[in-house]
Parts: C-alpha cells; sequence; structure tokens
C-alpha cells in the first residue's frame, strides 16, 4: 500500500501548510465576530484578542436590530430562495427525467439547448430582463426574483439530474408500468425517491449562489419591501460606515445564519461535489 | 425498450408536459432576453422611439474616447483579474487538494470544511470584512505585519490605484479557492489504486509521481476549472461594487467589465444610463464569454484525453 510513500517529514509538512491555509481561511471571519462583542475602545485598541469582560459589548447589535429592518429582509431572502429551490427541483426534475428517459426527435437538441445556460450567464440579459418585468408590472416583486433565480437554476439542474436518472434501473420503471403506474406516478413516487442525494447536491449547488446574489435585487426589487438581506446588509453597511460596532454586528449578523447552515450541510454538499469520485 | 414492440403509438403527452415549465422559464427569462440584448445592442433611442441603427452602439464604444477609454480599461482590468486567479487560485488550490489527498491523513474532513468556509459568503461580506482589515484606521493589517517585522510594507492597498486591483483579486481567490480545491480533490479521489500500486512498483513516487502519474490524468479537472474561473470573472461584479462601489475606484483602477455595465446601463451620478450602450457591453461580454467557452470546447477539450477505468 502506500504507506511506503509515508515519512514523518511529509506529513508534518502537509499538515503545516493545511493549518497555515485553514489559519488564512478563517481568520477574517473570526476576527469579525470577536470583535462584533466588544465595544468601540476594545475594537480599536485590542483587535486580536477574544472580548473580556472589560471589553465584552452588544452595543453593536442592539444598533443594528434598532436600526435596520433585518427581520423583514430575512424574510424575503428566505421567501426567494425557498421558492426558486422548489421550482428548480421541480421543474428540473420534470424535465430531466423527460430528457433521461424516452426517445423522442429532438432529444438531444433540447439537452443542448437546456445546457447552453450552465455556461452563459443569465446577467448578460438584464437590460431586456429588467424590460420584461416593467411590462409584466413585476418590478419591485419578489416573484420577479423568484423567476430569474428558477431560470438560472434549471440548466445545471437538468444536466445533474437526468445524469442520475439515467442510472436508475429500468426494470423497476417497466415493473411500474406493467402495474398500471401512469408515468408521472413513476416519476414522482419510484424515481424521485431514489436520486434523492442528487436532489439535495442540486439544492445547495441552486441555494448558494441565490442567497448570495446582489446583482438582481439592487435591479429588480430595490424597494424597502422587497430587499434581500444580501442588498439589505450592502445599503445598511454602506451607511453605517464609521459606526465600526455597528458594521461588524450586521456582518456577523449576515456570516451566522449561513454558517450554522454550512456547519449542518456541509458533509452533503461536500459529498454532492465530490460524488463523481465517490459514486 | 418497450416503445419499440409497440408497433403504433399514441402521442406521448407526458413527454410535452414533462418538459413544458422549465422549457418556458427558461426560454421566456433566460434566452429571449439574452436575445432581445444583443438585438437592443443594434437600436438606439431616437425622440422616445427606437430605431435600427445598425452597429452605429458598437462606433461609439469602440470609437468615442467616452466611451473607448473606458471598456478598455475594463477589458485590461478583468484580463488581469482572470490572470490572477489563474496563477494564483488554481495553483493553490490544485496544491490544497494533493495534500488532502494524501492516505491516511488525519483532520482531512477539518481542513476540508474549513477551507471551503468563504466561498459560502456572499460578496457583501467578504468585500466588507477585508475593507476593514486592511483599513490602517483599525490597523489590523499593520498589525500583523508588524509580528512578522514587515510593518514598512503596509500601505492602504485598497486606496492606491496601482495596489487596489491586485489587492481585490487577491480577495477574491481567498474567497472562491475552495471549489478548484474541491473539484481537484475529487478528481485526485477517482484515480484508481492499482494505477497508483504500479507506479510505486516502478519506482516513481512523491513528487515525481504527482508531476507524472497524478497531473496528466486531472488535467481534464484543471482544464473544467479554467473555464468556469473564465466564465466567472468575465462576468463578476459583486465584489468590486462592494469594496469599491459603482465608481470602481480609485481613478476606475478597479473598473471591470461588470461594474462598466452597470455604470453604462444605469448611469451613475453625472453619467444618465443608456439601454443600449448598456445592451452593446452586455453583448461584447456575451462574445468575449462566448470566445472563451469556443476555445475550450474545441480547442482544449479535444487535445485532453479522458482516461476510462
Amino acid at each position: 500500500m502506500s504507506t511506503a510513500t509515508r515519512s514523518l517529514p511529509r506529513t508534518i509538512s502537509a499538515h503545516a501548510i493545511l493549518l497555515t491555509y485553514t489559519a488564512i481561511a478563517l481568520f477574517p471571519v473570526i476576527l469579525v465576530i470577536m470583535n462584533s462583542f466588544k465595544s468601540r475602545a476594545g475594537i480599536f485598541s485590542e483587535p486580536l484578542t477574544p472580548p473580556t469582560p472589560k471589553t465584552f459589548d452588544l452595543i453593536g447589535y442592539t444598533t443594528v436590530i434598532g436600526q435596520g429592518d433585518f427581520i423583514h429582509y430575512f424574510q424575503n431572502s428566505l421567501v426567494v430562495t425557498v421558492a426558486s429551490l422548489f421550482f428548480v427541483l421541480l421543474f428540473g426534475a420534470m424535465a430531466a427525467f423527460a430528457l433521461s428517459e424516452y426517445r423522442f426527435r429532438g432529444n438531444t437538441l433540447m439537452g443542448l439547448y437546456l445546457a447552453l445556460g450552465i455556461m452563459i450567464p443569465i446577467r448578460l440579459g438584464t437590460v431586456a430582463i429588467l424590460q420584461l418585468m416593467v411590462a409584466s408590472g413585476l418590478v419591485n416583486t419578489l416573484t420577479s426574483l423568484i423567476l430569474v433565480y428558477t431560470a438560472q437554476g434549471l440548466p445545471l439542474a437538468v444536466f445533474i439530474l437526468s445524469e442520475f436518472m439515467k442510472q436508475v434501473s429500468d426494470d423497476l420503471k417497466n415493473a411500474g408500468r406493467i402495474d398500471g403506474l401512469s408515468e408521472y406516478t413513476i416519476l414522482f413516487r419510484l424515481v424521485l425517491p431514489l436520486v434523492r442525494p442528487s436532489m439535495a447536491t442540486v439544492a445547495v449547488f441552486t441555494m448558494i449562489p441565490i442567497w448570495n446574489d446582489l446583482w438582481f435585487p439592487l435591479i429588480l426589487a430595490p424597494s424597502e419591501e422587497t430587499k434581500t438581506v444580501t442588498l439589505g446588509a450592502q445599503l445598511f453597511l454602506g451607511q453605517f460606515v464609521t459606526n465600526w460596532n455597528a458594521i461588524l454586528a450586521a456582518l456577523s449578523l449576515a456570516i451566522m445564519p449561513v454558517l450554522v447552515l454550512y456547519v449542518i450541510f456541509s458533509r452533503q454538499l461536500i459529498r454532492g461535489i465530490t460524488s463523481g469520485a465517490v459514486k | 425498450m418497450a416503445a419499440e414492440i409497440r408497433p403504433k403509438r399514441p402521442f406521448r403527452w407526458h413527454i410535452g408536459i414533462f418538459l413544458a415549465p422549465a422549457v418556458l422559464v427558461y426560454t421566456a427569462i433566460m434566452i429571449l432576453p439574452l436575445a432581445g440584448t444583443l438585438q437592443l445592442s443594434l437600436f438606439r433611442n431616437v425622440n422616445e422611439s427606437q430605431v435600427f441603427v445598425g452597429l452605429a452602439n458598437f462606433r461609439t464604444l469602440f470609437g468615442d474616447p467616452n466611451w473607448s477609454v473606458g471598456f478598455w480599461n475594463a477589458l485590461k482590468n478583468n484580463t488581469w483579474f482572470f490572470m490572477i486567479h489563474m496563477l494564483v487560485q488554481n495553483p493553490i488550490g490544485v496544491l490544497l487538494a494533493a495534500l488532502l489527498s494524501s492516505p491516511r491523513l488525519r483532520f482531512a474532513a477539518f481542513y476540508r470544511t474549513a477551507i471551503f468556509v468563504p466561498t459560502i459568503l456572499s460578496f457583501v461580506i467578504v468585500g466588507f470584512a477585508w475593507k476593514l482589515i486592511l483599513s490602517p484606521l483599525w490597523g489590523v493589517a499593520p498589525h500583523l505585519m508588524d509580528l512578522v517585522g514587515l510593518k514598512s510594507l503596509f500601505t492602504p492597498w485598497l486606496g492606491k490605484e496601482q495596489y487596489a486591483l491586485t489587492a481585490l483579486s487577491l480577495i477574491s481567490v481567498w474567497q472562491f479557492v475552495g471549489i478548484p480545491m474541491m473539484l481537484i480533490y475529487a478528481a485526485l479521489l477517482s484515480i484508481p489504486e492499482e494505477v497508483i500500486e504500479a507506479a510505486e512498483c516502478d519506482g516513481i513516487t512523491g513528487l515525481s509521481q504527482f508531476w507524472k502519474i497524478k497531473l496528466p490524468l486531472i488535467l481534464p479537472s484543471i482544464g473544467i476549472i479554467s473555464i468556469l474561473t473564465f466564465v466567472g470573472n468575465f462576468n463578476a461584479f459583486d465584489l468590486i461594487y462592494t469594496a469599491q462601489g459603482a465608481l470602481a475606484g480609485p481613478n476606475y483602477s478597479t473598473d471591470i467589465l461588470g461594474t462598466f455595465l452597470y455604470r453604462a446601463f444605469f448611469g451613475f451620478q453625472l453619467q444618465v444610463g443608456d439601454p443600449n450602450m448598456g445592451a452593446a457591453i452586455a453583448t461584447m461580454m456575451f462574445l468575449i464569454i462566448l470566445g472563451g467557452v469556443c476555445v475550450y470546447l474545441f480547442l482544449v477539450q479535444t487535445r485532453l484525453r479522458r482516461y476510462q477505468f
């Protein structure tokens, strides 16, 4: 086995490099969260130490929660992300099933057409998308964002899901057909439960860019009513340039939900990315 | 196939129903607006109505110094932005992946999870957090550099024309290094044990094993990462907008195509927004990205041999 290639100095240097890089990756995040719990004097005099009883202060958080309408922005982001995710998974699974299960004229062409969007970013169509939304009266609604993100997520979802659906056994589906199940039941009752892990992968890949997007909320839905967390944080941070407590607290509030979700789902996400190797 | 046995089959409505929602949404929100944007770049607003002007918008974009200087500046900056990603992000990604994939490495899951953290954060958080860290007001960066005796090298990088773009590129590298790391890591894990054992039997171990055996096998993944980086970089906007604003200061030194498009389309301060010029810039970005994807598909991918195990 490969034990022959492992020597102690090499292991130590591997750990040293990885540890150094881990520190670089985590340092800014830890620094921001740590300092958000300090008083203004503490932030400037001892930026690199964790909050002590002397420097501990929640003033930043009280300012942010008092000033910004963060709970509302948070709801908007949640609605947009969950709704887009639902449509991407539903429509994506249906189209992927049609492309992977049936032979019909234009199948390959349709697959290529849908795959086009993986490489060409939807952002380049912004000018016409805005006109379309203005014409249909959808500007400053969450619906416009949901539509755009659904279109944005579909190409990759169809591509990944049809790869996985090809692996579902034909015998199983044919057994279902002999038992008189409709094609719809076969997809939703037989095939979908079997490709659930790949659905989770698609979900994670779709979710992160939607949650973090700044461009479309800024252009399609910048009103107070429809601001997402990312846009809200951006504007809020712009207003409080000199209030360091508030900025650090706002940043920490924006980091923490994503971080918690990531820690819960990281296993799933990493398995999804490396699934090509593991499967 | 059951369908082939039956001589005459009824029209299969369910295929249409399965395809319809995805194709409709995708066509209406993505393909038609893309086509519409390309079309809009050939028109100009004259007396409140759109008039076909052929390539006049592009002539303005390249001929009128008010536009062409900004465009070439944005393109040059964008190219530098991309080069830094290729030269820094991808080698670091490969190095980390190679270390992570070494057998029996302890804490590999921890390193993997931690190094991927910046990738899941939004540009707003990343841009602002680094702005604070590099700020001379707070003094974290000079303080840290003092610890290693390099304090004299500190300058407010984001505020200096000659350093700002490089600093922002490196911040973006910091954020996205997790993606090449993960993809290469997956590719390295998929190399079968027999190949590695055969190499060891021939006495190829350690570094030379990496260069001679593993690297050629992961070249297709490196190709995919390069094209993903290319598309992502020439489409970037958020980080520059968050850290430097729509004017991409200081003095447009961090202006890239995304921020240039935003200003042309919406206008900013003294500049009036012009959808047609915005569409012309978007068309140029489309052509650049399409060019990159074609180079990848027809020149790079066909030459990379895929190994089937």
